[in-house]
């Protein structure tokens, strides 16, 4: 392998490239469940905003309204989970359980007919100084606008939740429902604005893998992904910054796996894979065994269900 | 709210049959969701529910495939109905089972050039085991480290998958296989014995017989029974009356792992006979799906298995039929789960409809 530093340039761009759809994902369903509601949907969301955003692509032939279209379809699908657990009070597990397992199905049958359409160029930014600079070029130019967006996101979701006061409102409806339902916040509503958001930042990392990562429709292309922005969330406790480290680890990981695969290193590409299972097993460990640890962002209500007596 | 007509009411307690009535009422508006689904995509809606639903069993070899399919489904669920019923959350079945199925088919390989009857008690014991193992893990952590095993079983079931890929790629692949992802052929006494000649389905399904009884048994008639759905209603009972709630923890998880890892060395034993990538179609998720339609009630499971197993069929047939993908099945279940829940909230609340003058000419 080459070490040169113009190809750990195009490494760490290609790392960057893998990490958006953690990115937005995990940044999506961060916001769900600070707000006190655990969605396992985010498979299902994901692969749901891929196929939309794919068709969308092809039918009207705008990546616009691609994108505008696959975020549209996360919030519609959520809206299923949003309307089950806040409505009529089902158990978050099972039905975001359902969510992922529908949300797969439902792709499947609504792509049939777009296996094997190529996907389009999706305009990329700056990409002239993307050449032209060694080693940062590859870095810091030459993407599309959704990953400059997913890189901004984990700021701008940590400023939301820490210096505003819907961010306040979040939060507190996350720790402590009856408090926040004492203090006039409509939990209910709050809860339902969490759980689109995060169905559309889920819908639009699912259109950033058939749109832009890998532009085409195959059945089943999150790949688990959706589980692993899952784990994201944990691994980063509950924390917008780190979600944004651990979608790097976790993005570099699996290029690395795959550059390692090339060279023929020795170590089993199964164990690499696993890796970020077992990284968010041990961190689990870790923060739940010191109580303050993780009541620092832990919401304290996460998967509960939250019933007002009318 | 005097003047709305439509009140909700909690209630105090839920009627029982309604309790098990409402679990039909999702399987009739899943057909029809389903319906709805097939005639948006431009087929006849009653010809493709017929193909779904009829074609796969309307015929011997069909119905010995609903019972092949319906065993494991049935197998796990059972075991996680215990989970369930104590309140702790075991998602990962799909996890245990395929450790069930590697430690078991560790057993299988190792006498591949053996018969004997001893070998397939051996590896049934063997895939219980390393099912148990597997599941003790989101069960010492969440004891003693108070991690929560939502998420720890999910995160093992890729574990779990992946180390299942790395042995058939690399130390345990068929030497004489060509670099197939596979191990080799299981020797015969390593197989389920048959039950009907020509039909796949296997002695297996004794074993998830044998468990539905098992656990009607342990659930309804002895004190581990009793303790476990009095921590599943109330923890704080539990603690009060002075069960041991971490026992009990580590108890519920191995019984469910248990079942899970007996149910992948079903798969492997049985319809399949060596350890590759596709071991199981999710199988350890969809059983989720099935302890609740079962109401996580053994006879309940039985009957849920049978329904369940049948969306697996169906989707097989009309792919066939209509060229749809497999996934259809993943509709469909997903389906029976969002309306089995949905329909759950009439268990909890009562709808009045009520006029509100009437009312108050009664006070």
């Amino acid at each position: 392998m080459s070490l040169d530093i113009s190809f750990i340039g195009v490494l760490i761009g290609s790392i960057m490239a893998s990490s958006v759809p953690l990115i937005l994902a995990a940044s999506g369903e961060l916001i769900t469940e600070r707000s006190g509601v655990l969605n396992l949907g985010v498979e299902g969301m994901m692969i749901i905003g891929a196929i939309s955003g794919f068709a969308l692509m092809v039918i009207t032939d705008n990546l616009f309204i691609a994108i505008i279209g696959s975020m549209l379809s996360g919030v519609v699908i959520s809206l299923i989970f949003g309307f089950l657990t806040q409505s009529l009070l089902t158990n978050h597990v099972a039905t975001g359980l359902a969510l992922t397992i529908f949300g797969i199905g439902l792709s499947a049958m609504l792509g049939k007919n777009f296996v094997g359409i190529p996907g389009k160029d999706f305009p990329i930014l700056f990409s002239s100084l993307r050449e032209s600079i060694p080693f940062f070029g590859p870095i810091l130019f030459g993407h599309s606008i959704v990953l400059y967006f997913a890189f901004a996101l984990p700021f701008l979701t940590n400023y939301f939740l820490k210096k505003t006061k819907l961010g306040l409102v979040v939060r507190a409806v996350g720790d402590s429902p009856v408090s926040a339902s004492n203090q006039g916040i409509n939990v209910i509503l709050v809860r339902y604005c969490c759980i689109l958001y995060g169905g559309g930042m889920c819908g639009l990392a699912g259109a950033y893998l058939s749109l832009i990562y890998t532009p085409q429709w195959i059945e089943n292309m999150t790949a688990g992904r959706g589980w692993i922005a899952l784990a994201l969330v944990v691994f980063a406790t509950w924390s917008p910054i780190k979600v944004l480290i651990g979608a790097i680890i976790f993005g570099g990981i699996s290029i690395l796996q795959l550059h390692m695969q090339a060279v023929g290193f020795r170590i089993p590409v199964q164990f690499l894979i696993a890796l970020p299972y077992l990284m968010t097993i041990i961190v689990l460990v870790v923060i739940s065994r010191d109580s303050r640890k993780i009541k620092l962002n832990t919401p304290t209500s996460l998967g509960r269900i939250f019933y007002k007596e009318k | 709210m005097e003047d709305l007509l439509i009140k909700i009411e909690k209630r105090n307690d839920v009627p029982t049959t309604l309790y098990f009535f409402t679990p039909f009422i999702a399987i009739i508006l899943t057909i029809i969701g389903g319906g709805i689904i097939f005639y948006t995509l431009g087929f006849n809606p009653i010809e493709a529910l017929k193909f779904y639903f009829i074609t796969p069993i309307s015929n011997l070899y069909g119905f010995s495939e609903l019972l092949l399919k319906a065993t494991p489904l049935c197998l796990i669920a059972i075991g996680l109905s215990f989970c369930f019923k104590s309140n702790n959350w075991n998602i990962g079945a799909e996890g245990q089972l395929t450790f069930g199925a590697i430690v078991g088919g560790g057993v299988a390989l190792l006498f591949y050039n053996q018969e004997g009857f001893y070998i397939l008690p051996l590896i049934i014991i063997a895939g219980a085991i390393g099912g148990m193992i597997f599941a003790l893990i989101p069960a010492i952590l969440k004891t003693y480290f108070n991690t929560n095993e939502i998420l720890v079983s999910l995160m093992l079931v890729y574990v779990s998958k992946l180390i299942l890929d790395y042995l058939v790629v690399g130390p345990w692949s068929n030497p004489e296989g060509f670099n197939f992802p596979e191990t080799r052929q299981f020797s015969d006494s390593a197989r389920m014995p048959l039950l009907f000649e020509g039909l796949r389905i296997h002695a297996g399904i004794f074993i998830a017989l044998a468990a539905v009884f098992v656990s009607w048994f342990v659930l309804y008639k002895t004190y581990l029974g009793f303790q476990i759905k009095v921590s599943g209603l109330s923890l704080k009972t539990a603690k009060y009356a002075g069960f041991k709630g971490k026992t009990m923890i580590l108890i519920v998880f191995m019984i469910s792992g248990a079942c899970a890892g007996m149910a992948g060395v079903g798969e492997i034993t049985g319809p399949i006979g060596q350890l590759h990538r596709m071991i199981s179609p999710d199988y350890g998720f969809t059983a989720i799906i099935v302890a609740f339609l079962g109401r996580l009630n053994p006879f309940g499971i039985i009957f849920a298995s049978l329904v369940v197993s049948l969306t697996y069929l169906g989707a097989e047939t009309t792919q066939i039929f209509l060229q749809i993908p497999q996934y259809t099945g993943q509709v469909f279940q997903g389906m029976i789960l969002f309306f089995l829940l949905a329909s759950d909230y009439l268990l909890f609340f009562k709808i009045k409809f009520q006029n509100f003058n009437k009312n108050e000419l009664r006070h």
